[in-house]
């Protein structure tokens, strides 16, 4: 006896792991075609930005054009043609899937960098963000495929976990296609385990590199809540995100940054030009600004985000240059202003084929030279980051250029160091030093 | 030439091989040369009385191929020549065929009235045979009961031939009377009345208006329901399978006999012979099936203006019911466990009880709790096993509150039966049960757990010894434990099979070696758990699984040098190379998906690629479908670097796309194609020849199975995507294809939801070759190759809105499509865009839809629109 045309016998009815594998296959076809689709489209939040909330032309005096050319709004806008299409974009979109060494190498070199805070830039209350950096580790959190990645400045792997992200973990209600990868810029910040999320690279696919700060702020502040992100963690969302907050940086927002209490350690205060895209490296349109007030690091700190012993004794002997706290309670700048008693500071640069020694900008600055025959006996090779003394006596300043007159070898980097020091952190490092 | 057909008809049924061949092949010749005289020359052989009987059922047969193939573009090839044949050769043929239904000789009789019921098939809708109908009801009248019963015969086939609209409601009317009338208790002849009764299985069909008619339904009604009761067991058994028929056909209209016939169906059940008893459940699953669909579409809200209203006959019927289904559990067959195709009182009770539990959730629990508390511990079997069955069937259905805590106690009391039950069926039983529990109610959306890491432990010790018991329960651990490892699929890092996973592993490998794995499908069973397995597998595991790499890999080497197998050997390896294929497939597509151990796993696969190569030497549909999924996993995997595998691999894949046959196997190569280009690039280039050539002749047969066509639009978008303005050379071939396709789904008449379905399928596959090839081209000197294009596209998109039955998937593509044509073309096709409907209407629902893919293309759209008509 045969059972009767499709009735299937309840204890017969076993799954066909061939249907699934079929069905799983077609679904990750699907993904990837929409991903590609989505890659190639490009979805062009710039212009969604500039649709949807006109910029006031930035005054030309804001910044040197050809260190920023990218905030020339208004020119690149009338520009913008297909065949300009930035190609960055298409490697947002292929580094999210990118896996191992090349994603380690991808991204070590997309982080925005900010400069130290040498100069106050002009118009600051009007074309600026302040807000305090909370202190920890700075990442890029890639969320995609149903993953979550954190990956640390010299782009090694932070952490590796599920997330309400889209798309950042494997949850049986998969909303949304796999294209929906997102990039953020975030602080891991040890002690409440938390992402603080400092800005919005990509958002389900859309690429916010081209779109300004204010615009990238608004859409991390309206969106990131919205995933979920936010909430407390749970088995598939292991961390918790947070956003902080962003003033204007009138008197009122940098006091504000500067004084008010957050559920994080402050490390500084961190000043983000509104107009500005997203550019990876350094650059002078974010600003860092440290003093031991809103700073536990206010120097440099290695690997484990600890302040080198040495460096730990360093105090402040004057006013930051240029930039006036006058906006500070008096007893706070008494409190930040302290004397640095070691006149001793390291550098890390790095060695050219030449034997050259430079910094990390673009082009280099050059800070001096090491003989063939000290790399042959060390064992050196171009591109290797070298620490160095910078002893204040030597120091100099020609033509407004800072000159170092004797640097001395003390060791190579520590490894997890991705980067040369920036000229404006040498320079700030020097400041500090200098009488 | 007459007294030779017979002798060749005859030799065709020879023993002797050659003689058969011979007598073939004269007349596939015969046919080739002379179609309407062999037509002429069979009907006249079926119709002679003095002929042999086997001559002329063969020659009826004969003929009835000549009319119809099961494969739809030979059926209408085969319909078209009849109907081009001479029409007094028809009308000779036709006239023998009714003349036959008189014949003394029950064969001929019964092959003349296929063969009717196929001419009729082919000619009805062309209006042709007019007095078809007619001339048979007129037999009706004929005292002759074997005429009698050839005539209602032919009716049925008829009517199973034939669709409802080709025949008129007054020649219903007539034919449905003399059915009925025939199946009526006065009617002497049993023949005649199994005849009606099978008749009206087929005609049910046809009586729509009938049963809306509560006169004509309830004698309907009345005549079938007496015809369960009849002394002739074919008759009850025909009966009872009408009286399903119109369970599902004509739901709606049952209320009024439901009484009657859970009396009579309950009657069957408890004492008619058992294929009569299997009848009367199969009503009652019926039922289940059409209430469970009803309070799905209605997510269990019944409003009045509902299309069909649930009447919860099933609800009102439990208390009778339920008890009813019980009783059968008891009658299980001593073997039924070994026998893969067994289907007995049990087995169709427990069947019912499960489809009655998915469709009253939790009433049942408390009327079978009783049942099973009261047998599970009896000393005889049957007993034990009916309650752990009964419990195993309700277990889907039920709110997980009414069963977490049933479970939570039954659990353990399962676990111990599963190692110390004296009885392989009630092990086989409960093996299955915990495999119900784990897919029911384990995992992550499942609010209490029933499984802890406390007895996750016991839970895996009892499967994995279990695993080493007889086959058939040895498959059912399997399965328990593939369930049990689904529910750990999303549990992230810390998953708690990790400290097993090894053990979990050696341990199904051991099962797949097994001298008696090839019974009860044990191994397939293993090799399917151990694909879960493998997917939910973590950072934590994947080593174990990196190593089960080599493995498999050996597993599927020695298939590949096994020599001179017999015929049933070579099926059996086929079937292993699939299952290592799989197998494979699954490590790839987990390995290569996780940074840490994607780089690990890349030393494999020039090993992998050989293998697969080999793999396609051997000549088995399912092991290419295997072996292709398992490559497109890898391409996907290994990136640009596939490359040195495509000259070897590329003419695996052109065969692949020539497979018509097995249009699986085609469907799943034109899906690795678009791995290819993901994968390639651009430098997929140098094979797009080929592969275009290949696909265009696919979309232009008719013999391909229709569901690869839209999936081969979408490869062209792939390639286009790829290969970026080199697309060019295909332009013309591609674009008035996918322009005549799109004028066909535009305006498909889609009355059922299988056509609107696949008419979606197709326009997304449309669609997405647009904006694969719109993107292609962005950026491109050439992009102006594509402007002669754009107002049929525009067009297509339109006509879709106008049409308003896309589905969300093609009105997501549609949205992106239109922003892609002015990313692509910009200011040149701004004015056309802004005459479109779509770039307004369209653009708007779109922009305030709720799905957040929709939203997406739709906020894409409108920013590519807005800069093309400004710029």
């Amino acid at each position: 006896m045969t059972p009767q045309d499709g009735r299937r016998p309840i204890k017969r009815s076993t799954v066909s792991d061939q249907q699934r594998r079929r069905e799983l296959a077609l679904v990750r076809q699907a993904q990837q075609r929409s991903d590609s689709q989505n890659r190639a489209r490009r979805l062009a939040s710039s212009v969604l930005a500039l649709h949807s909330s006109p910029e006031p032309a930035l005054p030309d005096d804001a910044i040197e054009p050809e260190r920023a050319p990218e905030v020339d709004w208004a020119q690149t806008e009338a520009d913008l043609t297909e065949s300009e299409a930035p190609v960055r974009d298409l490697n947002v979109a292929q580094a999210s899937k990118l896996r191992g060494r090349e994603a380690r190498r991808w991204f070590a070199h997309q982080l925005m960098l900010p400069e130290w805070m040498i100069d106050v830039p002009p118009h600051l209350d009007r074309d600026w963000y302040v807000f305090a950096r909370p202190a920890g580790s700075r990442c890029f959190v890639v969320s995609s495929n149903g993953t979550t990645i954190s990956r640390l400045r010299n782009g090694s792997v932070l952490h590796y976990f599920p997330s309400s992200l889209p798309n950042g973990s494997r949850t049986r209600d998969m909303s949304g296609p796999a294209s929906s990868y997102c990039i953020l810029d975030c602080i891991f910040h040890e002690p409440n385990q938390t992402y603080y999320v400092i800005d919005m690279v990509c958002w389900r696919g859309y690429s916010l590199y081209d779109c300004t700060a204010e615009f990238r702020f608004f859409w991390l502040n309206s969106k990131l809540a919205e995933s979920g992100a936010c909430n407390p963690t749970s088995t598939y969302h292991r961390y918790t995100f947070s956003v902080v907050p962003i003033y204007d940086c009138d008197q009122a927002g940098l006091h504000a940054a500067y004084t008010s209490v957050v559920p994080y350690v402050k490390d500084g205060l961190l000043f983000y030009n509104k107009h500005a895209h997203y550019q990876t490296g350094n650059t002078p349109l974010a600003l860092v600004w440290k003093d031991n007030y809103c700073s536990e690091y206010f120097l440099d700190t290695d690997s484990k985000g600890l302040v080198p012993t040495q460096q730990q004794a360093f105090a402040y002997s004057r006013k930051p240059v240029g930039f006036d706290p006058s906006f500070v309670d008096c007893h706070q700048v008494t409190k930040f202003a302290e004397a640095i008693s070691l006149s001793v500071y390291h550098v890390v640069l790095e060695i050219q084929d030449d034997g050259r020694l430079t910094t990390s900008d673009d082009p280099p600055v050059v800070f001096g030279c090491v003989e063939a025959d000290f790399i042959q006996k060390s064992g050196l090779r171009a591109g290797n980051l070298l620490r160095f003394a910078v002893r204040d006596e030597s120091v100099s300043l020609v033509d407004g250029k800072l000159e170092i007159g004797d640097l001395q070898f003390v060791s190579k980097a520590n490894r997890a160091r991705a980067f040369a020091d920036s000229y404006s952190k040498v320079r700030k490092k020097i400041d500090l030093i200098s009488p | 030439m007459a007294m030779e057909v017979t002798q060749i008809l005859l030799n065709a049924q020879s023993v002797d091989g050659s003689v058969r061949k011979h007598a073939e092949e004269s007349l596939k010749q015969f046919q080739e040369q002379n179609l309407s005289a062999f037509l002429l020359s069979l009907s006249n052989e079926l119709v002679s009385n003095e002929k042999p009987v086997d001559s002329r059922k063969l020659a009826g047969l004969v003929l009835k191929n000549a009319l119809d193939a099961k494969e739809q573009h030979r059926k209408s090839e085969l319909a078209q020549r009849w109907l081009s044949l001479d029409i007094a050769v028809k009308a000779q043929v036709k006239a023998c065929l009714l003349q036959t239904l008189a014949s003394p000789v029950p064969d001929a009789r019964s092959t003349a009235s296929q063969v009717i019921a196929k001419i009729a098939g082919i000619e009805l809708p062309q209006k042709q045979w007019p007095e078809l109908i007619g001339s048979l009801l007129s037999n009706i009248h004929q005292l002759q009961p074997h005429v009698k019963q050839a005539t209602l015969e032919t009716l049925g086939y008829l009517c199973e031939e034939v669709s409802p609209q080709v025949v008129d409601q007054d020649q219903v009317n007539k034919i449905l009377t003399a059915v009925v009338q025939g199946m009526n208790a006065s009617e002497g002849s049993s023949d005649v009345r199994l005849a009606a009764t099978r008749a009206l299985y087929n005609a049910l069909g046809f009586a729509q208006a009938n049963f809306s008619n509560d006169m004509e339904r309830d004698y309907i009604m009345r005549v079938v329901c007496e015809a369960t009761l009849s002394q002739e067991v074919k008759i009850r058994q025909s009966a009872f399978e009408c009286l399903v028929a119109i369970s599902s056909t004509y739901y709606d209209k049952l209320a009024s006999y439901m009484q009657d016939i859970f009396t009579i169906t309950a009657k069957a059940v408890k004492e008619d012979e058992e294929p009569v008893a299997l009848q009367a459940i199969e009503f009652w699953s019926s039922i289940c099936d059409e209430e469970i669909d009803i309070l799905d579409e209605y997510g269990g809200e019944f409003t009045a203006d509902s299309d069909i209203p649930c009447y919860y006959f099933i609800k009102q019927a439990l208390p009778a019911l339920v008890p009813m289904l019980l009783e059968t559990l008891l009658k299980q067959e001593e073997d039924q466990d070994q026998d893969e195709g067994a289907w007995n009182l049990a087995m169709a009770g427990g069947t019912c009880l499960g489809l009655v539990a998915r469709t009253v959730g939790d009433d049942i629990v408390p009327l079978v709790m009783p049942f099973i508390e009261e047998n599970i511990t009896r000393p005889n079997w049957r007993q034990r096993e009916a309650a752990t069955y009964a419990f195993g069937s309700i277990l889907e259905g039920p709110s997980p509150d009414k069963l977490t805590p049933i479970v939570h106690v039954a659990l353990s009391f399962m676990l111990t039966a599963l190692m110390n039950d004296p009885n392989n069926h009630v092990k086989d039983t409960t093996a299955w049960t915990l495999g119900r529990i784990f897919e029911f109610l384990h995992g992550s959306t499942v609010e209490t757990p029933i499984i802890t890491p406390e007895n996750c432990q016991q839970i895996l010790t009892v499967l994995l010894q279990s695993m080493k018991d007889v086959p058939n329960v040895a498959e059912k651990a399997c399965g328990a434990l593939y369930f049990l490892a689904q529910g750990y699929e999303d549990v992230g890092a810390a998953s708690p099979l990790s400290p097993f996973y090894q053990n979990i592993i050696e341990a199904l490998l051991t099962v797949t070696r097994r001298e008696d794995a090839g019974e009860s499908r044990l191994r397939t069973a293993a090799y399917e758990t151990l694909n879960e397995i493998v997917r939910c597998s973590t950072d934590e595991t994947a080593p174990i699984v990196m190593q089960l790499v080599p493995v498999i890999m050996m597993e599927l080497h020695q298939t590949l040098e096994a020599q001179k197998l017999s015929s049933d050997e070579r099926e059996k390896q086929n079937e292993l190379q699939g299952l290592l294929c799989g197998c494979l497939q699954v490590i790839i597509q987990k390995l290569g998906a996780a940074e840490t151990t994607k780089y690990g796993f890349m030393q494999y696969t020039d090993q992998i690629m050989d293998l697969f190569l080999r793999v396609f030497a051997c000549r088995n549909a399912t092991v290419h479908e295997e072996a292709m999924l398992a490559i497109g996993a890898l391409a996907y995997a290994t990136g640009t670097n596939f490359l040195k595998y495509m000259q070897g691999f590329y003419p695996y894949l052109e065969m692949g796309l020539q497979n018509f046959e097995e249009y699986q196997v085609c469907a799943i190569t034109v899906g690795v194609v678009g791995d290819l280009c993901r994968a390639l690039e651009d430098k997929i280039l140098p094979f797009c020849d080929g592969i275009m050539t290949q696909l265009l002749k696919d979309l232009s047969s008719n013999q391909l199975h229709r569901s690869v066509k839209p999936p081969i639009f979408s490869c062209f978008g792939d390639i286009a995507l790829a290969i970026g303005e080199n697309f060019e050379k295909y332009l013309i071939y591609a674009m008035p294809m996918l322009q005549s396709a799109a004028e066909l789904s535009a305006h498909a008449v889609a009355d059922d939801d299988d056509i609107l379905e696949y008419t979606n399928q197709l326009r997304n596959g449309i669609l997405e070759a647009y904006s694969g090839i719109l993107q292609g081209f962005k950026s491109s000197p050439k992009t102006q190759l594509l402007m002669p294009y754009a107002y049929h596209i525009l067009q297509f998109i339109d006509t879709l809105y106008s049409e308003k039955d896309m589905d969300d998937a093609v009105m997501k593509t549609a949205i992106g499509v239109l922003g892609d044509l002015a990313d692509t073309l910009g200011s040149h096709v701004g004015p056309l865009i802004n005459q479109s409907v779509s770039s307004k209407g369209f653009l708007e629902e779109c922009l305030s839809s709720d799905d957040g893919l929709i939203k997406e293309s739709a906020d894409w759209a409108k920013l590519a629109i807005s800069r093309a008509v400004s710029g």
